[in-house]
């Protein structure tokens, strides 16, 4: 299947994955410190083994980030 | 109003332009922008709407300039080693456009102190570097019905969006709780180069001045991302999320809290 990771289309050999599958699958570090939106919609953590990403989805990984002021 | 002068003579390259014109400058001057947190992103931020000519300025901050903030703070000078970073902002800003007001709260944003601080003001810059002060600017100001714009950087990298009241999505609806302590780099171990947080404070100043002129598309319902390293810039849509717990249909935060959370130990060293 092909599916959009932050913008950049991806082709999986599966039909669908699970968004735990895809952070590990897309070398997310940091899991912790990303938050996932399926389709412009927010994945709630406890979501991540059972919600699934199939084809022609797009996931996007967006980091927190804090910085600024020190 | 009536403008001076002086006053069309400074304010003409704004006064020119077709979205802004006379009735857009004045809508500026007639602003009241609140900056919180003076340091990278504040910084920038605050050199760009004072030029602007916007009528008010408030900045909170409750702390000093220091040798290590000049690589990115721009609005602080070395000889302002030592002085609080409000002094130091309004000092400048006066010296851009006397014409300017500017109010100063050398203290940080608590849960008791935020609803206050930021009741007078028309928008809500976020210049802080840590996520509790992130989320409480964002409950904030979804209970007191006031745009902002979020502001982050990490490295090379920066993310801004801008909330309207029951219009867009929140931080939370985005980001949804703090990241678990630990996940967080610190300052030392992340850096941030200077450059970066130029650049995204120009565009929460940008982003402000666009507000008050009602013209063009806010960044609202997108998270505006850019790689600086590789110069990659996109927008993600994010949307308004029902279970938000602080602006969905079922609000579990329903009064501002004080979290806490390591944000940079950098300065304790
Ligand atoms: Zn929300």
């Amino acid at each position: 299947m092909k599916i959009k990771v932050n913008g950049k289309e991806q082709i999986l050999d599966k039909d669908s994955i699970s968004v735990k599958e895809l952070l590990n699958v897309s070398k997310v570090e940091k899991p912790d410190m990303v938050s996932v939106q399926l389709n412009g919609e927010f994945v709630k953590k406890e979501d991540y083994s059972n919600t699934s990403v199939k084809e022609s989805d797009e996931v996007d990984f967006l980091y927190f980030m804090g910085g600024g002021n020190n | 109003m009536n403008f001076s002068e002086e006053q069309l003579e400074r304010y003409s390259r704004h006064i020119i332009l077709a979205e802004v014109g006379v009735k857009g400058q004045e809508k500026i001057m007639q602003a009241k922008v609140l900056i919180i947190g003076v340091g990278g992103l504040g910084s920038p931020a605050a050199l760009y709407l004072a030029a602007a000519g916007c009528g008010t300025i408030g900045l909170v901050d409750g702390d000093c300039v220091e040798v290590s903030n000049l690589q990115r703070q721009v609005i602080h000078f070395t000889p302002d080693i030592g002085k609080p970073k409000v002094i130091s902002a309004k000092e400048k800003i006066e010296k851009i456009n006397p014409e300017v007001k500017v109010n100063t709260y050398k203290e940080r944003v608590f849960a008791r102190n935020i609803t206050d601080i930021i009741k007078d003001y028309d928008f809500i810059i976020d210049g802080t570097d840590n996520f509790p002060a992130k989320f409480l600017i964002n409950d904030a100001c979804v209970f007191s019905k006031k745009p902002f714009s979020h502001g982050g950087i990490l490295k090379f990298d920066g993310q801004t969006m801008t909330y309207l009241p029951k219009i867009s999505a929140c931080y939370r609806c985005v980001f949804g709780t703090l990241p678990p302590k630990g996940a967080v780099p610190s300052c030392s171990q992340a850096g941030i180069l200077g450059a970066i947080a130029g650049m995204l404070g120009t565009i929460q100043a940008a982003e402000a001045l666009k507000y008050f002129v009602q013209k063009g598309e806010l960044l609202t319902n997108r998270l505006l991302i850019f790689d600086a390293l590789n110069m990659n810039f996109r927008t993600v849509k994010v949307r308004k999320n029902p279970e938000c717990p602080v602006c969905g249909d079922k609000p579990t935060i329903t009064k501002l809290i004080d979290q806490e959370q390591p944000a940079c130990d950098l300065r304790k060293k």
